[in-house]
Parts: C-alpha cells; sequence; structure tokens
C-alpha cells in the first residue's frame, strides 16, 4: 500500500542501516534505498529520486545533503523535515532519536509520518543496543582490571581473594571513590614498578 | 551571584577560538556564565538545534541568521547576531593537478587567478565549500561572477572532509576555513593560491547568534555572554597574547587540534605550498582590532542582497545586526563604538580614522578586490 513511497537511508554503519531498512521493508516500504558512502550521495539523490531522506542528525554529510536539495533543478525540493515544526511531538522524538529526515515537498504529513515513526523507532533500540554492548564491554574490562588488582595484592601481601577483594572496597570506600578506580591506580602503579 | 548557564553551539574550527577562550580563561565566569559549549556535527544540526532551543546561542556563518530570518531555505527562524565573531580567516586552495596548470601566480593576486581559472575552459570547476549559507560560497560567488564563462559546480563538504575531497578527486578547488586548508597543504595535497580577503578585505565570517525571543527573554544573559565573548576577542587579538592562545586552544577538549594547526590562522603565517616557507598575510583573521567584532548593518545587508534577497529582505536582515545591543551591552567595558552603524561597504582601500564613542578609531581595509562599493542606506 506504501510502495510508491521512495525512501534513502544514509547510514555508514552495516548494522545500523539494515536494521532501518529491515524495519521499513517489514513495516510495508520496499522501494528503500541505502547508501553508506557519501562521495556518491549527490548522484544517487539524483538517480533515485528519493521522497524521503533519512540521516543521523549526527552524520556531518548531513551538508551536503542539504545543499543537494538547494541545487536540485526540479521543481520537487526537498526540505528538511524541522521545516515542518507543525508536529512537534515527532520533531522532538526525531531529535531525540538523532535521526533527521528530508523530505520532498508536497508530501502530506500523515504520509510521512509512519515512515518516521519506524525509522526512530528502529533508531532508539539501535541506540539502545550500542549503549548496552559498550556497557558490557566496559564491565568486562572492568572486571578484568580488578581481578589483576586482587592478584597483585594477593601476590604482594600474601592475601587470599576475598581479603584483597575486600581491602579494594575498604580503601574506595574510605576515598570516596568506586573499586573500579582504586584497582585501576594500583594497576598502573604496580605496571610502573616493574 | 548565582551562576547562569547557557548552552552555545559551535563547530570546531580555529575561528570558534572566542567563545573557548571566553570559557577556559575565565571570561564567561567573571560575568557569572557557565558557558556550555556543545559541539555539533554539522552546521545543518548546529541550526536545527538553535532554532528548536535545544542550544541558547551558538556560532554562525554570518549569512546563516540571515537566511534563517528571511526564509531562504533551510529552516526560518528569527535568529539575530548578536555580534560578529571573526572576520575573514579563511582560504582559497586547488588540487595538485590543478595547480600544475598554474603555474607563476601570485599567492593572493585574485584577478590573476580568475584569469588563469576561466582560460583552462573545460568542464566546469568543482569548488568544495562547507555550506550553502556561508560566507565562502557567497565570496566565491562574487569572485567568479567577473568571468562569466568560467562554469562553478559548487559541492558542498563539511571542512573535515574537504581534504579527502581533494585528494579523491571529487573537487578540483575548495573554500575552507582553517584549520583545513593548512590541513591539506600539510598532507600535500593542495595548493592554497589565496585567502577570502583577497576578495573581500573586511567579510564577516562567524557571528554570535541567538533566536530573536530568546534574546528579549533572557536580555541579561545575552549582555553577559556578549561581556565575555568581547573580552575574550580582545585578549586573543593582543600580539602578546598569541602563543599563549595557541596553546590554550591546542589544550583545550573543545578542539582537539595541534598547535601546528591553529597556529597558521592566529598569527597569520600561512603555508600555501609543502615544504614552502610561510607567508605572512595582513590580518588574516581578526577577532577584535578594528571593531571587528561590531555587528555592522550594511555587511548584514551585503549578505541578504549576495544571498538573493530582495529590497524588504536586505531591509530585515540589516535589522538582525543587533548593532543597538551591541553599543548598549558593552559600555562600559573599554569598548570602542563607531559613530555610525552602517558604512558603505568595500570604500575603505587603506586604513582609515572614523569618529568613535572615544574620539576616533581606525578602521581596516574593506576594499573588494574588483573596486565596487556597496551603499544600503535609504535612498530619501
Amino acid at each position: 500500500m506504501n510502495e510508491d513511497l521512495r525512501i534513502l537511508v544514509v547510514e555508514p554503519n552495516r548494522d545500523r542501516v539494515c536494521a532501518i531498512v529491515d524495519a521499513l521493508n517489514a513495516a510495508g516500504w520496499s522501494d528503500v534505498k541505502a547508501l553508506a558512502q557519501i562521495s556518491n550521495l549527490d548522484r544517487t539523490v539524483k538517480d533515485f529520486a528519493p521522497d524521503i531522506v533519512l540521516i543521523d542528525l549526527a552524520n556531518p554529510d548531513r551538508d551536503t545533503l542539504e545543499h543537494i536539495t538547494y541545487a536540485t533543478e526540479t521543481t520537487k525540493r526537498a526540505v528538511a523535515l524541522f521545516v515542518d515544526q507543525t508536529d512537534d511531538t515527532l520533531t522532538k522524538a526525531a531529535l531525540n532519536a538523532g535521526v533527521s529526515a528530508y523530505v520532498v515537498d508536497g508530501l502530506q504529513m500523515d504520509r510521512i509520518k509512519p515512515v518516521l515513526e519506524t525509522a526512530i523507532a528502529r533508531f532508539q533500540i539501535m541506540r539502545q543496543m550500542q549503549s548496552e554492548l559498550n556497557a558490557a564491554k566496559q564491565a568486562l574490562e572492568d572486571r578484568k582490571t580488578i581481578d589483576r588488582a586482587k592478584g597483585i595484592l594477593m601476590r604482594q601481601r600474601g592475601m587470599s581473594e576475598d581479603e584483597a577483594y575486600n581491602l579494594l572496597r575498604k580503601t574506595a570506600m574510605s576515598q570516596g571513590r568506586k573499586v573500579i578506580n582504586v584497582a585501576h591506580a594500583l594497576v598502573t602503579a604496580a605496571d610502573l614498578l616493574t | 551571584m548565582t551562576a547562569v548557564v547557557l548552552n552555545c553551539g559551535y563547530v570546531p574550527l580555529v575561528d570558534c577560538a572566542p567563545l573557548v577562550i571566553a570559557h577556559e580563561l575565565g571570561f564567561a565566569a567573571e560575568q557569572g556564565l557557565v558557558l556550555n559549549l556543545i559541539q555539533q556535527p554539522s552546521w545543518s544540526a548546529l541550526r536545527d538545534m538553535l532554532a528548536l532551543g535545544h542550544l541558547d546561542a551558538a556560532q554562525m556563518l554570518s549569512p546563516m541568521p540571515i537566511a534563517m530570518s528571511i526564509g531562504l531555505g533551510g529552516l526560518t527562524a528569527s535568529v539575530d547576531t548578536l555580534m560578529v565573531l571573526s572576520v575573514n580567516g579563511t582560504v582559497f586552495g586547488v588540487s595538485n593537478a590543478l595547480a600544475s596548470e598554474l603555474d607563476g601566480l601570485h599567492f593572493g593576486d585574485a584577478d590573476a587567478l580568475l584569469r588563469a581559472l576561466a582560460a583552462r575552459g573545460g568542464k566546469p570547476l568543482r569548488v568544495g565549500v562547507p555550506f550553502h549559507h556561508s560566507m565562502h560560497r557567497l565570496l566565491l560567488r562574487y569572485w567568479t561572477s567577473a568571468a562569466p564563462h568560467l562554469s562553478i559546480e559548487e559541492v558542498t563538504i563539511p571542512p573535515q572532509r574537504m581534504t579527502d575531497a581533494v585528494a579523491d578527486g571529487r573537487v578540483d578547488a575548495f573554500w575552507v576555513g582553517e584549520p583545513w586548508g593548512s590541513v591539506a597543504v600539510q598532507q600535500d595535497v593542495a595548493r592554497l593560491m589565496m585567502t577570502g580577503r583577497d576578495v573581500w578585505q573586511f567579510a564577516p565570517e562567524k557571528v554570535l547568534a541567538a533566536r530573536q525571543d530568546w534574546v528579549a527573554e533572557h536580555s541579561d544573559t545575552a549582555r553577559k555572554l556578549m561581556r565575555a565573548v568581547f573580552q575574550a576577542a580582545a585578549w586573543i587579538d593582543t600580539p602578546k597574547n598569541k602563543p599563549l592562545a595557541i596553546e590554550i586552544l591546542a589544550r583545550s577538549e573543545h578542539l582537539s587540534m595541534s598547535p601546528e594547526l591553529i597556529d597558521p590562522a592566529l598569527t597569520g603565517h600561512i603555508v600555501a605550498r609543502q615544504n614552502h616557507h610561510p607567508l605572512q598575510v595582513e590580518r588574516f583573521l581578526q577577532f577584535h582590532k578594528h571593531a571587528a567584532s561590531f555587528p555592522w548593518r550594511s555587511q548584514a545587508a551585503w549578505i541578504a542582497h549576495h544571498l538573493g534577497a530582495d529590497p524588504d529582505g536586505v531591509e530585515l536582515a540589516k535589522g538582525t545586526f543587533r548593532s543597538d545591543l551591541y553599543r548598549q551591552n558593552l559600555s562600559g567595558i573599554d569598548a570602542d563604538m563607531p559613530g555610525a552603524s552602517e558604512k558603505v561597504e568595500g570604500s575603505l582601500r587603506f586604513e582609515t580614522a572614523v569618529a568613535s564613542s572615544r574620539g576616533h578609531m581606525i578602521l581596516a581595509p574593506d576594499a573588494f578586490f574588483d573596486g565596487k562599493t556597496f551603499d544600503f542606506t535609504p535612498k530619501n
């Protein structure tokens, strides 16, 4: 039913782009094209003639895209979604999710809205996954550091593992720091001394 | 006094220096202001964030607030220029391939360069500019309009990608702000041919902008911001402070740039070609001297006119350059004020003394390469 809408997604991250395209396809838009290489943006926009271009708000190539909207010599002229501030909720959701859309003039808002909502939802999920992934990586790193610090204490002071950890925790509490910070300081100091 | 927090957007280029210095050297704190500098990934993003209220104020390319206020595409919003943040500071460079065809030209000879480019004929010259509503593009248009047979294809490229674009052959030439011209030379992909001031000797490059309604509602905060930035700009433009300024900017998390990349813009020692001696460019980039930060209404008019605005648009633009606020808010901090708020743009060929609040001040030359002048004062 929505097959007549042409959507271009500009996104260098492969996983993100797949997720967004899949979500759009699943929601009923099949005419979706993805573009990672900004060097082709100019030509792709001209050849593919999308109705909507979705791009990450943080992507510096937005300025290039915006220029193309000025340079297009057709009656169809793309405008930034944010030109249309009539839908404040949607604009805010887009800003918060980090998605920016360029929409060809003359499209009805009710046709743009579901596309954007799908993209925004997907952007939010991707962002969430990224931050969870980062948190998991960090937790793993932290555990390694704390293990190394415990090892140093066990070797140097003949402590058991529990005693070593308790000492780290006590020190952290008395200094108002986190266990990981104390562990980090200890590991760094030990590295310097060996 | 409770400190007021102000969110100010910027793009990490050397000419954001007054904002960084206002923050780092405590000029903002002295005013009771916590200047929260928020880096923006692109000019369009910065514009949207300012228009939608996520930023209170922002560094902008001088044509941006005018284009927004008149509604020339992008996002329309009433945005005022509180003061000029920097004058000049851009360079025009060409790829090595093109440079080899342009031998024997003197650096900064806008006339000869234009003739040489026009004489090449052939395909349109692809020139990279950082943004559509930029002084870079306006100067490029103004300069090349003197050679009607020279066909130009403008390509918008974020400044940090300009070097790659030249190296990849996506553009033949570029007009960009520092440090990106120096970066292109350092990486040996381009040669600088002239600076922006070789086309217009006193071009307002970046401005400090805020939404009109925000300025009206937060007049006291706006005043604090303007005073802090004014003092920072005055500090940077003092020759003895330059080495320290470069050091502070290089260390600041807001720029993350090596001192070697900040030095050329601040000192005017421009290396046009790899392994060549730096050239000394007078007034390459100015923040304060010669009333650099004064928002001349005639500058706004010139910009609006060259953006293609009609006479009503030009008048509207004049009002967005808030020389009234500048006079009002910067009194009592040793700021000298010119007697008038408009001048005939392009009429000064030499340093010229004009009437000011303290007697007289010296204005820098503001001539155009072709000698034209622009008088936007109402004819009646």
